[in-house]
């Protein structure tokens, strides 16, 4: 082997004295507000020490509306408008919260038909929310195709919630005491399809991903928390779930007749963010078996409550029924008394608890009204969770957090 | 299965007259307290044996301008995951004296809720890490959920009551 002589560099070193002096210094870093990773207006503000973060600041507040205070002006039915308008990946189940909670305050009956149908479309919610985390946080490790396939089947989704309310995204679904309409055969139509066509593609998403090496290693052990934590910071949802506590209102508290249907809660073990993405996984499953159960066995009878005072009568009586016509006007014009009292009362939404509570001074609009958004609350632990970690981890996390900046900002 | 009755007269036996206005709306305790006596309370339901309320489900804040001497209240609901049992505690505080000691220190949760309360009522959480405005602007010099803030123009005649035969 011939040997090898290594040249000598014809610029040497510049002399110690002339180097910079090395100094421990961190950067700050903006991710957010409009950095794409965070997928709503939302800042954190980085201390990073080469790669690795050491502190975290959050600013929220960016789209603030004010729901509370607007909601102390509006008569109840006009708050569903604005219950949309806070998780907006999964509309229907905060207007139908809103709905049960006003329900359960005015001691409403409502027929076991539309809570099967609610119990539908908050489950067709359930899925359009988790399809987005998973499939947006496929997009954050660099994988679109998986966010691609999905989307597609959340398109028929929507189409369904156009379908039963006339609108895709801001739903304002249902009314106090049962829905708008009933199922209309195109719309059954559609869920069949759709309870069809779903499975095979999320089939193959999961195959895409659930043991991709590459995913895996850019997921486990990534974000983890435990249970205890995740308690003390007010964690709900999948994102407690994946920390291995069983906590879910469906089961818990059971309403809208879920008692009536057969599903598991899956749970996760160390918080991470890849238990977190595979119980969002199966929990889309489980939403898909109650769909399919709550199909098969929907009850026949009306979709609204016999509440003449609350539920707007069919348009041909407010023509042809005084009774009717009064009762519209006074609907219409915000005109119907609450009793006085309060209420708290929560729903499974896509995020997690969803609460509303409500004070009743005995008027015409709640005379106090806050919202417990999930998000708000587990927002909080982001800067325990990514310590440490580096920047492309705090995207995997954030994404897999499902922070809704809607529902943070109220 | 946890009842109403139990965890109110275990909190009657710790705390006695610091503990009042028990209510159950909806089937849900609802229970008054001091200023004094509401931190030691969340401990104590946190730390004890059997009732295990270790969830702090929600914390706001609410305005009654015509209640003179209990102006504001704030509102705790707790959760006991292990017996799924709810309570509501309030604490009422004055006009002027809007002051109460954070949570902060037995739920990290209160944290964020308790600046929100602030931002929005400005009740002082004494003792709270960083009690800064969270969703309004910093440059703000009201608390705009109060009740003397209306939420739409007043000075605007085509809205009285009158005309809706209010």
């Amino acid at each position: 082997m011939a040997e090898t002589q290594l040249l000598v560099p014809n610029v040497s070193p510049p002399a110690r004295a002339d180097q910079p002096e090395l100094v421990g210094e961190l950067t700050t870093l903006n991710l957010g507000p409009t950095h794409p990773a965070t997928h709503g207006v939302f800042q954190n503000i980085l201390q990073m020490d080469g790669e690795k973060i050491v502190s975290t600041e959050q600013t929220i507040g960016y789209i603030h509306r004010a729901f509370e205070k607007i909601a102390e002006r509006r008569p109840y039915y006009q708050i569903t408008t604005l219950t949309d308008r806070m998780n907006y990946c999964s509309s229907p189940i905060n207007n139908l919260g809103w709905h049960l909670t006003m329900e359960k305050f005015l001691q409403v009956e409502v027929p076991k038909r539309a809570q099967y149908i609610r119990v539908i479309m908050m489950e067709l919610a359930r899925i359009s929310d988790h399809l987005i985390c998973n499939g947006i946080l496929g997009v954050d490790t660099g994988a679109f195709t998986g966010f691609l396939y999905l989307f597609e089947k959340r398109e028929e989704i929507y189409e369904i919630y156009e379908e039963v309310c006339g609108a895709r995204l801001t739903t304002n679904m249902g009314r106090l005491g049962g829905m708008e309409r009933d199922l209309s055969p195109v719309a059954i139509q559609k869920l069949r399809d759709f309870i069809k066509s779903f499975p095979p593609v999320m089939r193959e998403f999961e195959l895409l991903f659930n043991r991709n090496r590459i995913f895996m290693d850019r997921v486990i052990d990534v974000g983890g928390i435990s249970a205890e934590r995740a308690l003390n910071y007010g964690f709900t949802g999948p994102n407690l779930r994946a920390a291995g506590v069983d906590y879910d209102l469906r089961v818990m508290n059971p309403y809208s007749s879920y008692e009536d249907f057969d599903f598991i809660i899956p749970v996760g073990q160390s918080g991470d963010t890849y238990d977190r993405f595979m119980v969002r996984n199966a929990e889309i499953w489980e939403s898909l078996k109650i769909i399919e159960q709550a199909l098969e066995n929907l009850p026949i009878g009306p979709y609204y409550a016999d509440a003449p005072e609350y539920y707007l009568p069919p348009k041909e009586d407010v023509y042809t029924s005084m009774e009717a016509l009064i009762y519209h006007f006074k609907i219409v014009m915000g005109e119907i008394d609450a009793p006085i009292g309060e209420i708290y009362n929560a729903v499974e939404g896509g995020n997690g608890e969803l609460g509303f509570y409500m004070i009743s001074d005995g008027g015409r609009t709640p005379y106090r009204l806050h919202f417990r958004r999930p998000c708000f609350i587990y927002y909080q632990a982001f800067p325990e969770m990514v310590k440490d970690h580096t920047l492309s981890d705090a995207i995997v996390i954030m994404s897999s957090m499902n922070v809704i900046a809607g529902e943070l900002d109220s | 299965m946890l009842t109403n009755q139990e965890v109110a007269e275990e909190l009657l036996r710790e705390f006695g007259e610091e503990v009042y206005g028990f209510e159950e709306p909806f089937g849900m305790l609802t229970l008054t307290t001091t200023r004094e006596q509401i931190i030691p309370m969340l401990k104590f339901l946190f730390d004890h044996k059997k009732f295990k309320a270790n969830f702090l489900t929600d914390l706001t804040g609410v305005h009654y301008p015509d209640t003179p001497g209990l102006e504001y209240a704030v509102v705790y609901h707790l959760h006991s995951l292990i017996h799924n049992f709810r309570l509501r505690i309030k604490v009422f505080l004055a006009e002027g004296d809007e002051r109460i000691p954070t949570a902060t220190s037995v739920y990290e949760s209160a944290n964020w809720m308790e600046r929100e309360t602030y931002d929005f009522f400005g009740i002082q959480f004494e003792g709270h890490p960083n009690l800064i405005r969270i969703l309004n602007i910093e440059e703000m010099d009201y608390f705009p959920m109060r009740r003397q803030y209306p939420l739409e123009d007043t000075t605007r005649e085509d809205k009285t009551d009158a005309l809706f035969g209010r």
